[in-house]
């Protein structure tokens, strides 16, 4: 017994309540359960841009945990046009992660590409729209809308135009991009597909010289098909991945969109 | 008694736990709700040919305890929707008294039109309710709810869909909340797997559907109550029934059980 | 000595405090289930396995040999349910033969349960035990803390609620042995369809006094479908910068080369999935 006392109640020992000074935050102890106000949807996108067209496509099961909300809740967004069908429209969003941000994303942004056409009296062009949507998202860079978004349309010169957004605003012009949970299995897959990484022509060189095949535009059937594939193998090896597949084609004929079934388990 | 002065006339946090002092600090930040208190368990429903039917129990747990045994959770809306309540019992109340008074400024604003339906239709409602639900979960201030809305939407077509305390929205021919979502939602798509399995139901199917859903919540979930409310909207109209009592309840297998393990006789 | 070793428990619990997370083990976020009927009982798998939300093997195994008239469905981590159940088959096994007897579905789950108790928890192992014995057919389920319960129809896995809600609507005394079958394929497909932890085949077990039953792979309601396009790569796609033969005479230098004849089939093994 080497302690000496002094005068304070023992460390151990029973304490007592009106301290010297409260302090709340140890006295009322970590609180038990605190609101987190984001959730993952699952899900996964893609969007793949050609010469002439661009492909949006996402699954559309929703989850929360190891439950299916639905097995139908579109991820695609037609964006602008006339009144709620968007008549005419020439731009589609995607959007995976949080579904209730990406709504209230492709609501804002709906609004602000109708709102330009009232004001300028021409449609806005994709490119304004990429960054529009860029700003957007970074307004809210410290509550962030939980999602990954792609934008899809036709550029002035009627190529394919596609963009892709990390969830505070970094965006990109992109050939192909995948989101979502199955994210990390389609990406690589469209690399190699689409732009032809880690492919050689055969025959064209020894060791270093062999030169790489060179990424061309694909044709639309050859893109849709790529992309029923991309799908078809996520649903294999993603849990959250499946129930249904939406497709928007933008084309200047307009947009074209497509359902087809997927696995369900 | 303690020698301590500062001690005198206390109660010991050994004995009572520890004084909780958050109260004091008054310039810190706005407490907002952070976990359901009072809360209702599942809600149920299912869309069928010519409308939806609901559900839901008429109990209001406090933690374990069963606090309230005769709590309305279904809430009809201008005769043409009602929605379904789970969770926070309070919040539930706040938001009943918000759609009155939206109700009634409706009501009071625009036209009746000759079939004498007021314009907001379930569509709309469910729209209204998850942007209020959204702002309060953007403002860290959430409503603790998952709420159905079944009723009738364009065209007087069947609607149904749900909205929770994140402001995530999605539709389904069958929805459940909460233990549902695991038990009563798999029992529902075996008999309605699709929209197009939805216009085949009868009403009748319908009802007995979720009549035996709810035995089954009954069996299953240790917060649920055999006595339940039940309603049917259809073009008729309405009809809500809040005294349901759970029959042919089937408690065969408990005769045969004897013990956990060993245990013979 | 056998058992477990915890040489590195300090170790891991220092550099799990650093925020290094835990390995992931391989789980069967699963549907099982199990039912008595009049003369046997039925347990039944799905076959997917979950790494985190990634696939690891769409058609497992998760029945379980126990003795050939004890079977047993796991759930949980993967390595803990195929352990612990091949550990409590061998230790049956020589309790059977030192006593000379067929053993006992309880014996089984009172070896399950003070060993699972023992480790509180730690082997992540949800079992359903099934088998006929002397004493007749019989259906346990074992937690991973030990607790067991002994019930006509049981469910288990991320799966358990939607199989329960197939036994709770269908279920009725004086099943005969297809009834019990398709009540018991019916609960896994609602984990299959409604789980995300579940999915793929079904695999049903049935035990009789007199025989056992393995139906694998009974209903595959989840064929892949097939590819749009085709995804082989012309000879030479890949760059290689610089390459090695080996010839047989080279290797007869270090290693003795027996020729094996080209057609015959040496080992039988799973067929590979491959695309053509």
């Amino acid at each position: 017994m080497a302690s000496v006392f002094s005068g304070a109640p023992p460390a151990g020992g029973p304490g007592y309540s009106f301290k010297s000074t409260p302090t709340p935050s140890q006295a009322s102890g970590i609180r038990e359960h605190s609101f987190y106000p984001y959730a993952d949807n699952g899900g996964s996108t893609l969007g793949i841009s050609g010469a002439d067209f661009t492909i949006l496509a996402g699954d559309t099961r929703s989850t929360s945990g190891y439950s299916i909300n639905t097995r139908y809740e579109p991820k695609l967004f037609k964006i602008g046009g006339e009144g709620p069908d968007h008549v005419g429209a020439t731009l589609v969003l995607s959007v995976v992660g949080f579904a209730a941000d990406g709504h209230a994303l492709k609501e804002r942004l709906d609004t602000i590409v109708k709102m330009y056409k009232y004001q300028h009296g021409k449609p806005m062009s994709v490119a304004a729209c990429a960054q529009r949507l860029s700003h957007m998202l970074y307004g809210k860079r410290f509550f962030p809308y939980y999602v990954h978004a792609i934008l899809g349309g036709l550029d002035e010169e009627g190529k394919g135009a596609l963009y892709s957004y990390d969830p505070v605003g970094s965006y990109e012009r992109e050939q192909c991009r995948a989101a979502g949970a199955a994210a990390s299995l389609i990406m690589p897959f469209l690399d190699n597909q689409v732009n032809f990484k880690n492919q050689y022509m055969p025959g064209s060189g020894e060791g270093h010289a062999l030169q790489q095949r060179v990424p061309e535009p694909l044709p639309r059937a050859d893109v849709e098909a790529l992309v029923k594939d991309a799908f078809d193998g996520a649903v294999e090896r993603h849990i959250e991945v499946g129930d249904g597949l939406q497709t928007m084609i933008i084309t200047k004929e307009g947009i074209e969109e497509r359902y087809a079934p997927l696995k369900k388990d | 008694m303690n020698h301590l002065p500062q001690a005198w006339g206390r109660p010991r946090d050994d004995v009572y736990g520890a004084y909780d002092a958050s109260h004091f600090q008054m310039s810190g930040p706005t407490q907002h709700s952070s976990r359901p208190i009072v809360t209702g368990t599942s809600v149920v429903a299912v869309k069928f040919k010519d409308g939806v039917v609901i559900a839901a129990d008429n109990l209001a747990s406090y933690g374990s305890l069963a606090r309230f045994t005769d709590v309305k959770r279904l809430r009809t809306f201008n005769s043409k929707s009602v929605l379904g309540f789970g969770g926070d019992v309070s919040d539930m109340q706040y938001l009943d008294r918000l759609l009155n008074s939206l109700s009634v400024r409706e009501n009071y604003s625009t036209s009746i039109d000759d079939s004498g339906k007021s314009d907001l239709d379930a569509h709309n409602l469910h729209r209204y309710l998850s942007k209020v639900m959204y702002k309060r979960r953007s403002d860290f201030n959430p409503l603790w709810n998952h709420i159905l809305v079944a009723g009738l939407g364009e065209k007087d077509a069947p609607f149904l869909a749900s909205v929770d305390l994140l402001g995530t929205t999605f539709s389904s021919p069958t929805l459940a909340t909460g233990f549902g979502a695991h038990l009563a939602q798999p029992i529902l798509r075996r008999q309605v797997p699709d929209e197009a399995a939805s216009k085949e139901l009868s009403q009748e199917k319908a009802v007995e559907l979720i009549r035996e859903c709810m035995k089954v919540l009954f069996y299953r979930d240790a917060r649920s109550m055999d006595k339940y409310s039940i309603a049917v909207i259809s073009k008729s109209g309405v009809d809500l029934k809040e005294d349901e009592k759970l029959e042919n309840q089937s408690w065969a297998f408990a005769e045969g059980i004897r013990g956990y393990g060993t245990q013979v006789n | 000595m056998g058992g477990f070793d915890f040489s590195n428990h300090n170790r891991n619990a220092a550099l799990h405090a650093q925020g290094v997370p835990l390995p992931k083990a391989t789980s069967t976020g699963t549907t099982i289930v199990g039912c008595i009927y009049d003369g046997g009982v039925v347990i039944a798998a799905d076959t997917r396995a979950t790494s985190g939300p990634i696939v690891a093997d769409k058609n497992c195994e998760k029945l379980h040999f126990i003795s050939p008239q004890i079977w047993c469905a796991g759930a949980g981590t993967a390595a803990d349910t195929e352990f612990t159940t091949a550990l409590i088959s061998s230790n049956l096994e020589l309790h059977s033969l030192s006593t000379g007897r067929r053993p006992r579905v309880v014996t089984v789950m009172t070896m399950l349960k003070q060993h699972l108790y023992r480790y509180q928890g730690h082997i992540g192992a949800y079992l359903v035990v099934a088998g006929c014995d002397p004493t007749g057919a019989h259906l346990f389920t074992v937690h991973a803390h030990g607790s067991t319960d002994k019930l006509p129809y049981v469910t288990m896995g991320s799966g358990s609620l939607a199989a329960m809600s197939v036994f709770e609507t269908q279920w009725q005394r004086g099943l005969d042995r297809e009834g019990a079958v398709k009540l018991c394929a019916d609960a896994i497909q609602a984990g299959i369809w409604n789980d995300l932890g579940s999915g793929s085949n079904v695999d049903v077990c049935v035990i009789t006094q007199e025989k056992t039953t393995l139906m694998r792979n009974y209903i595959t309601p989840n064929e892949r479908s097939k590819k749009l396009r085709n995804y082989r790569f012309q000879r030479g796609t890949t760059a290689v910068l610089n390459e090695k033969v080996m010839t047989k005479e080279d290797i007869t230098k270090y290693v003795t080369v027996h020729e094996l004849e080209d057609d015959k089939e040496t080992a039988v093994a799973e067929k590979m999935d491959v695309d053509r």
